[in-house]
C-alpha cells in the first residue's frame, strides 16, 4: 500500500512539476496555439491517467478486503484461550473464561497469553466507549457499553506488549494503558493457575495492614479473593503484587508508589474515580505491606 | 466611446408566479432540508427496531390508531382550501384569497388540537426508553412544523385583510400553499411509521 | 473588456450607487444587507476564529512538545483540544467558504444582489452569536471537552454532568442554522440571478462548486442538527436516544453524525477545488481543459460523499461484508478527485503559466492534498485502519486533507481576491515569504504525525511517558507549529500594511476572465453599473466589444434582474428588499431561545415568542409599494403566471 502510494506521490507530482515548466515555457516563448499540445492530446493523456487511476484503486481495494479476510479471522487449529475484557473509566477489567467457574480468574490492567494459541478477546465497556488496542499483536476495537463484539490475536513470540486505550473516554483517557505478557504454554498455565488461588492468608505482621483495608473503604471498591472484600467497581487486587504498573500503566508498582498512590491518587492522576485516603503514615506503610504480600 | 448595444429589460413584469419567483426557490430549500430531517428520524427509528427483541417494547401498546387517524384525515381535508387558496393566489383574487386561508387556518387550529390527543396516547412517555424517545422525537418534528405553518400562515391571512396588499404577496399566498403541501404530506409516511409500524413489524 | 464601455452618465450612476448604499456608521451597520459588506465580515469573522483555533492549537503543541509535560492539565487540555476542532471545523472552515461565496457568486454570474439578502445577513449574526457563545462558555469553564464530534455515553449527563455538552449541541444548532440559510441563497442566486447569456455551461466552475456544495449543506447538516437535538434532549429531558441502560444505542449517535460529518469534509474541500479551477484557468490563461469532466467530477464528489460514512467506524467491530462496502466507497471516491487533478495539469501543461502568489498556494495545495488524498486511500483499508485509527497518523491525514484542500486555496484566494474585496494588492515578496514559512511549517508540523501514529501514540492524550520515545517528534511538530505561527502572522500584518499602504489595484490585476473582475476593485454598491450578458464561459477574454449591457432597471429603487434557470433568458425584474434591522433583531432573539433552551426545555415555548415578534417585524411591509408592484385594490395584473409569457418581452 505504502509503496504503491508513494508511486503515485511521485508521479503526479513530476507531472505536476512538469506541467509548471512547460507552462511557463510556453509563456516566455510566447508559443501560439497550434504550438501548444491539441485538446485531443490532454484528453489521451487525462483519460488515460483516470483508466490508470480506476485500475490502480481496483487493485488496492482489493488487496484490502483480502487482508482484512486474513486480519480478521483467527487461525483455524489449536484451542484458543477466550478473555472477556471490559472497559472502564479509566482501568481495564479482564475476565479468563473457563467452562468450569471455579476456574475462571478475574484481574486488572494485565494480561498474559500463551504464544502459538489465538487468543478470543470479547469485549465491552461499563461505560462510555473505550478502545483497546495492542499495536503489536493486532488492529484495535472499540469497547461499545450495551455491545460485546470478538477480536482476536496471537502472539508468536514471547515478550512483553504495551497495549493503551485508543478512543478518547474522558479525563484520564492518557493514563489507560494495560500491559500484555506472552509466555510459552507452560508459564501461562502456571501463571493462570497462580492467579485461580484467593488471596494469601496475611502472615501475623501483616495482618493489621488486611484489617485496615477491611475497616477503610477501600473494600467497597476493591475485592481480594478469600476475604470478605468484595467491591466490584474497582480492579481486582488479588494477586495486585503481581502486576508491573499501578492506576492502569500511569506509574510502575513499587511500594513507595502504592504508598503515594493509596493516599492521594488525584495527584498523579486527577480525575479517577479513586479518593484520597489521607490515612496516617503507620496505617498506610501496613497497608503496603499487607498488599505486598498478594502475589 | 463605441456604440454600446442594450438589452432592455425595463418591460419586464416585477414579479413572477410559481418555479419563476425567488420564493419558489426558497420554499424548495426549506422542503429539502425539512424532508431530510424526517429521512433522517424515521432511518433513525428504523434502525433502533433492530436493537430492540420487539417492538414496540414488551409491555408497551402502540399508539392508539384513532387520534392519529382522525388527524390524518383533517390535515387532508385541509389541502382542499389550501389548493383553492393557491389558486385564488395565482388569480391575483384577494377575496377568496382571504375565504380560502381562513379555511385552512380553521382547519390548522382542528389538527393542532387533535395532535394533543395524540400526544396523550401515543401510551409510552419519551423518558420510558429509546422506543418513547424516537415516536416522540419524530411526532414532535412534525408537530414543530404544523405549529409554525400555522403561525405563518395566520401571518400572512392577516395581512391580506390589514393590508397594505401589494400584487407581489400573491405570490407570497401561493408559495406558502406549497409549504402547506409539504407539511401535509410529508405526515403520510410519519403517520405509516409511528402508528403503522408497531403493529405490522 | 475595459469599464470605460459601461459607463454611465453621471446623474443617473449617482442615484443607483445610493440606492444601492447601505448606511454608513455604527448604527447602520446593523441594518446591512449588501452581500459585499455581509461577504467581508463573514471573511474577518471566519479568519479570526482560525486565528483562536490556531492559538488554541499552539497550547496543545506546547503541552505535547515534552513527555509528562505539565503546561496544561487534563481538564484545561481536554477542553481545549475540543475547542480547537470545534472552531476549526464549525466556525471556520465552513463559514469562509460560504462568505467567500456570499461575495463572489453574485458579482460572478453579473448580478446587483444575493438573494434573500436579510436572510444571508440573518446567518451572519446567527454564525457570529454563536461562536460568541462558544468562547464565553469557554472563559467560565464551560468549554466542551468531549472531542469535536462528542461521542455518547461520554457526552451524556451521566459522564458530562455540567453544561459542557450542552454548549457544544448548541453551537451547531448556530452553525448549522447559518450555514443552511447561505446554502438556500447562494443556489437561488446561482439558478435565478444570472447574466442574460449565461447557459449553465458558461456558469463558472467556482460558482459550480458552490452550488454543489450548497446542496450537499443542504443534506448533510440536518444530520448533525438531528444529533445534536437528540443528545440535549437525552441531557435535559430524560430522553434515551443513546444510552444503554433504557435500550439507547451508542453507534446511533456514530452513524447520524458521520453521515453529516463525512459530507463535511467534502462541504469544505469543494469549494477549495473550485479555488484551485479559478486561480489554474486565470494564471494558465486558457480556459480550464474538461470543464465538463471537472463539474461532473465535483457532483459525483458530492453524491459519493454521502456513501462513505462508515469508514470513521471501522474499529466497531462491524460485519466485515458492510465494511467493504464502504471501503470500495472510500476508495473509489478518489477517482473523480483525481480526475479534476488531471484536468488541472492538463490546463497548465497546455497554458501560458505566470507564477504568481496565488500559483505559489495552489502548488502548495497540490502536493500537500495528493499526501493526504493518499493516506486517505490507506485508511479505507480496514486492517490498516484498525491499526491506524485514532492515532496520530489519522490526525496528519486529516490536517493534510484539510489544510492542504482548504487552507491552501483559500490562501491562493485571500491573495487573488484580495485586490479585488479591498482595492488594494499584497505584497508578492511579503506572499512568497508567507508561503515559503507556511509551507515548510506545516510539513515539519505534520509529517511527523504519521510517523507518531505509526508508532502507536494515540489521539486526544494530554500527555505521554518518556519511555514511549515519542518526544522528538513531538518537539519537531511543535516547532514546526512555531514556524506556521509566524507565516500566519506575517500575513496578517501584510495585510493590514496592504489595506493603508498597498498598491491600489485596477480593475483586473490578474487579467482573469470571469465577472468579478468587469467592475472596479472593490466594486461599487450596485456591483454593475450597467448588468453584463455574456457570450462564453470567460467572459471577459470571450465576450465580443459590442457584447449587450442590460439596461432598462430602476435606478430609485434596488431593482435586480431574474433570468430563467437553464438558459439565463431574462424573466422578470425583482425590488430587493432595503438595509433592515430585523435579520439583526431576530438573531438576538434567536439566540436568547437557543442559549435559555440548554438550562430548560421551557425555553422552547417562551423564547419562541420573542422569535415569532421579531420574524412578524421582519416580514410585515414597511411601506406600501415597497415591492414595486400595484397596490390592491387593482383590476388588471401584472405579474404573470408560471406558463405565461412574461407582459412584453425584452429584446436585444
Amino acid at each position: 500500500m505504502l509503496w504503491v502510494c508513494g508511486a503515485v506521490f511521485v508521479v503526479v507530482t513530476t507531472a505536476l512539476l512538469l506541467s509548471i515548466v512547460r507552462g511557463i515555457n510556453n509563456n516566455n516563448r510566447s508559443k501560439q496555439d497550434a504550438e501548444l499540445p491539441s485538446e485531443r492530446v490532454l484528453a489521451n493523456g487525462v483519460g488515460a491517467s483516470v483508466g490508470l487511476t480506476v485500475l490502480t484503486l481496483i487493485l488496492l481495494l482489493v488487496a484490502s478486503i483480502v487482508t482484512g479476510r486474513t486480519v480478521g479471522s483467527p487461525l483455524a487449529g489449536s484451542s484458543a484461550v477466550t478473555i472477556a475484557i471490559t472497559g472502564h473509566q479509566w482501568w481495564w477489567e479482564i475476565q479468563y473464561e473457563d467452562a468450569v467457574p471455579s476456574r475462571r480468574v478475574v484481574t486488572a490492567n494485565e494480561l498474559h497469553i500463551p504464544i502459538n494459541r489465538p487468543v478470543v478477546l470479547k469485549v465491552t465497556s461499563r461505560d462510555v466507549i473505550h478502545s483497546f488496542w495492542v499495536p503489536n499483536l493486532q488492529g484495535k476495537r472499540d469497547l461499545i457499553p450495551g455491545y460485546t463484539t470478538a477480536i482476536w490475536l496471537q502472539a508468536d513470540r514471547t515478550g512483553f506488549f504495551r497495549g493503551q486505550c485508543a478512543e478518547f473516554c474522558g479525563m484520564q483517557h492518557a493514563h489507560m494503558a494495560f500491559d500484555v505478557i506472552a509466555d510459552s504454554d507452560r508459564d501461562f498455565e502456571g501463571w493462570l493457575e497462580a492467579m485461580r488461588q484467593p488471596g494469601r492468608d496475611p502472615a501475623p505482621s501483616t495482618r493489621r495492614g488486611r484489617d485496615i483495608f477491611m475497616q477503610s473503604r477501600c473494600a467497597g471498591c476493591h475485592a481480594i479473593r478469600g476475604t470478605e472484600a468484595a467491591g466490584q467497581i474497582a480492579p481486582d487486587l488479588t494477586h495486585i503484587a503481581t502486576r508491573s504498573t499501578l492506576g492502569a500503566g500511569t506509574l510502575p508498582n513499587t511500594p513507595e508508589n502504592l504508598a503515594a498512590w493509596i493516599q492521594d491518587p488525584q495527584r498523579m492522576k486527577p480525575g479517577n474515580q479513586m479518593p484520597a485516603n489521607p490515612l496516617p503514615e503507620e496505617d498506610v506503610q501496613a497497608l503496603v505491606a499487607y498488599l505486598e504480600t498478594l502475589r | 466611446m463605441s456604440e454600446v448595444r442594450t438589452l432592455d429589460v425595463s418591460a419586464l413584469p416585477p414579479g413572477a408566479f410559481g418555479s419563476r419567483s425567488l420564493t419558489f426557490w426558497g420554499t424548495l430549500g426549506i422542503v429539502v432540508i425539512e424532508g431530510t430531517v424526517f429521512a433522517l428520524a424515521i432511518g433513525a427509528y428504523f434502525y433502533l427496531v433492530t436493537r430492540f427483541p420487539a417492538w414496540p417494547p414488551h409491555g408497551v401498546a402502540a399508539p392508539d390508531l384513532r387520534w392519529g387517524t382522525i388527524n390524518t384525515l383533517i390535515l387532508l381535508a385541509s389541502l382542499i382550501p389550501n389548493e383553492l387558496a393557491r389558486r385564488a393566489g395565482e388569480h391575483v383574487d384577494l377575496q377568496r384569497v382571504r375565504i380560502w386561508m381562513v379555511a385552512c387556518l380553521v382547519l390548522a387550529v382542528g389538527f393542532n388540537v387533535v395532535r394533543v390527543y395524540e400526544f396523550a396516547h401515543l401510551n409510552v412517555m419519551w423518558d420510558h426508553d429509546a422506543y418513547g424517545s424516537i415516536v416522540w422525537l419524530v411526532l414532535g418534528l412534525h408537530t414543530t412544523h404544523i405549529v409554525t405553518d400555522f403561525l405563518d400562515s395566520s401571518v400572512l391571512t392577516v395581512l391580506m385583510f390589514t393590508g397594505p396588499v401589494e400584487e407581489h404577496r400573491f405570490v407570497d399566498v401561493e408559495e406558502n400553499a406549497v409549504y402547506w403541501y409539504f407539511v401535509v404530506l410529508s405526515w403520510l409516511p410519519i403517520y405509516g411509521v409511528i402508528y403503522w409500524a408497531p403493529r405490522l413489524l | 473588456m475595459t469599464g470605460r464601455a459601461y459607463a454611465a452618465s453621471g446623474g443617473h450612476l449617482d442615484r443607483l450607487e445610493q440606492t444601492w448604499a447601505d448606511p454608513k456608521g455604527p448604527a447602520g451597520w446593523f441594518t446591512h444587507v449588501d452581500h459585499k459588506s455581509i461577504g467581508r465580515r463573514y471573511l474577518v469573522t471566519a479568519f479570526s476564529f482560525f486565528l483562536i483555533g490556531g492559538a488554541l492549537a499552539a497550547l496543545m503543541r506546547l503541552q505535547l512538545s515534552r513527555p509528562d509535560n505539565t503546561v496544561l492539565g487534563p481538564d484545561l487540555y481536554n477542553q481545549i483540544f475540543t475547542t480547537h476542532g470545534t472552531t476549526m471545523m464549525f466556525l471556520f472552515a465552513v463559514p469562509v467558504m460560504q462568505g467567500l461565496g456570499i461575495y463572489l457568486v453574485p458579482l460572478m454570474v453579473g448580478a446587483r444582489s444575493i438573494a434573500f439578502p436579510r436572510l444571508v445577513a440573518y446567518s451572519y449574526w446567527m454564525f457570529l452569536f454563536g461562536g460568541i457563545f462558544l468562547f464565553a462558555s469557554f472563559l467560565l469553564n464551560a468549554a466542551p471537552d468531549v472531542g469535536w464530534f462528542s461521542y455518547p455515553p461520554l457526552a451524556e449527563s451521566l459522564y458530562t454532568p455540567s453544561k459542557r455538552a450542552d454548549v457544544w449541541a448548541q453551537l451547531i444548532t448556530f452553525t448549522e442554522v447559518a450555514s443552511l440559510a447561505v446554502a438556500v441563497a447562494l443556489i437561488t442566486t446561482a439558478l435565478k440571478l444570472r447574466a442574460p447569456g449565461m447557459t449553465l455551461n458558461r456558469l463558472p466552475i467556482f460558482v459550480w462548486a458552490q452550488i454543489v456544495t450548497s446542496f450537499m449543506v443542504l443534506f448533510a447538516m440536518p444530520a448533525v442538527m438531528l444529533a445534536s437535538t437528540s443528545l440535549i434532549l437525552d441531557r435535559l429531558v430524560g430522553t434515551h436516544f443513546f444510552d444503554v441502560e433504557h435500550a439507547g444505542d451508542a453507534l446511533l449517535w456514530q452513524h447520524m453524525f458521520w453521515f453529516f460529518g463525512h459530507p463535511e469534509v467534502y462541504i469544505i474541500f469543494i469549494p477549495g477545488t473550485g479555488i484551485v479551477s479559478t486561480i489554474i484557468t486565470t494564471f494558465s490563461r486558457r480556459r480550464m481543459f474538461g470543464y465538463l469532466a471537472v463539474v461532473l467530477s465535483l457532483v459525483a464528489t458530492a453524491f459519493m460523499g454521502f456513501g462513505l460514512w462508515v469508514h470513521h467506524m471501522f474499529a466497531t467491530g462491524l460485519p466485515q461484508l458492510g465494511a467493504s462496502f464502504f471501503t470500495a466507497a472510500s476508495i473509489i471516491i478518489a477517482v473523480p478527485t483525481g480526475t479534476q487533478i488531471f484536468c488541472w495539469i492538463a490546463t497548465l501543461w497546455s497554458g501560458r503559466l505566470t507564477v504568481k502568489s496565488p500559483m505559489l498556494w495552489i502548488l502548495g495545495f497540490f502536493t500537500i492534498f495528493i499526501v493526504g488524498g493518499l493516506t486517505g486511500v490507506m485508511l479505507a483499508a480496514v486492517p490498516l485502519n484498525t491499526q491506524v485509527h485514532d492515532t496520530f497518523f489519522v490526525v496528519a491525514h486529516f490536517h493534510y486533507v484539510l489544510i492542504g484542500g482548504a487552507v491552501f486555496p483559500l490562501f491562493a484566494a485571500f491573495y487573488y481576491w484580495y485586490p479585488k474585496f479591498t482595492g488594494r494588492l499584497l505584497s508578492e515578496r511579503l506572499g512568497a515569504w508567507v508561503f515559503g514559512l507556511f509551507f515548510v511549517g506545516f510539513n515539519l508540523t505534520f509529517f511527523p504525525m504519521h510517523v507518531l501514529g505509526l508508532h502507536g501514540m494515540p489521539r486526544r492524550v494530554y500527555t505521554y511517558p518518556a519511555a514511549m520515545g515519542w518526544g522528538n517528534l513531538n518537539l519537531l511538530a511543535s516547532l514546526g507549529a512555531a514556524v506556521m505561527a509566524c507565516a500566519v502572522v506575517l500575513f496578517v500584518v501584510d495585510a493590514i500594511r496592504a489595506l493603508v499602504a498597498g498598491v491600489v489595484a485596477p480593475w483586473n490585476p490578474w487579467n482573469a476572465g470571469t465577472l468579478e473582475w468587469a467592475t472596479s476593485s472593490p466594486p461599487p454598491n450596485s456591483n454593475f453599473p450597467r448588468p453584463p450578458t455574456v457570450a462564453g464561459r470567460e467572459p471577459l477574454w470571450q465576450n465580443p466589444p459590442d457584447q449587450p449591457v442590460v439596461v432598462g432597471l430602476r435606478d430609485d429603487a434596488r431593482d435586480v434582474l431574474v433570468t430563467h434557470v437553464l438558459d439565463a433568458e431574462p424573466d422578470h425584474r425583482l425590488l430587493f428588499p432595503e438595509p433592515s434591522v430585523w435579520p439583526f433583531l431576530t438573531a438576538i432573539t434567536t439566540t436568547v431561545l437557543f442559549v435559555w433552551s440548554i438550562f430548560t426545555p421551557w425555553a422552547v415555548v417562551y423564547g419562541a415568542v420573542p422569535v415569532f415578534v421579531t420574524m412578524v417585524g421582519w416580514f410585515w411591509p414597511k411601506s406600501p409599494a415597497e415591492g414595486g408592484t400595484q397596490l390592491w385594490p387593482f383590476s388588471r395584473r401584472t405579474l404573470p403566471r408560471p406558463n405565461e409569457a412574461p407582459a412584453a418581452g425584452g429584446a436585444i
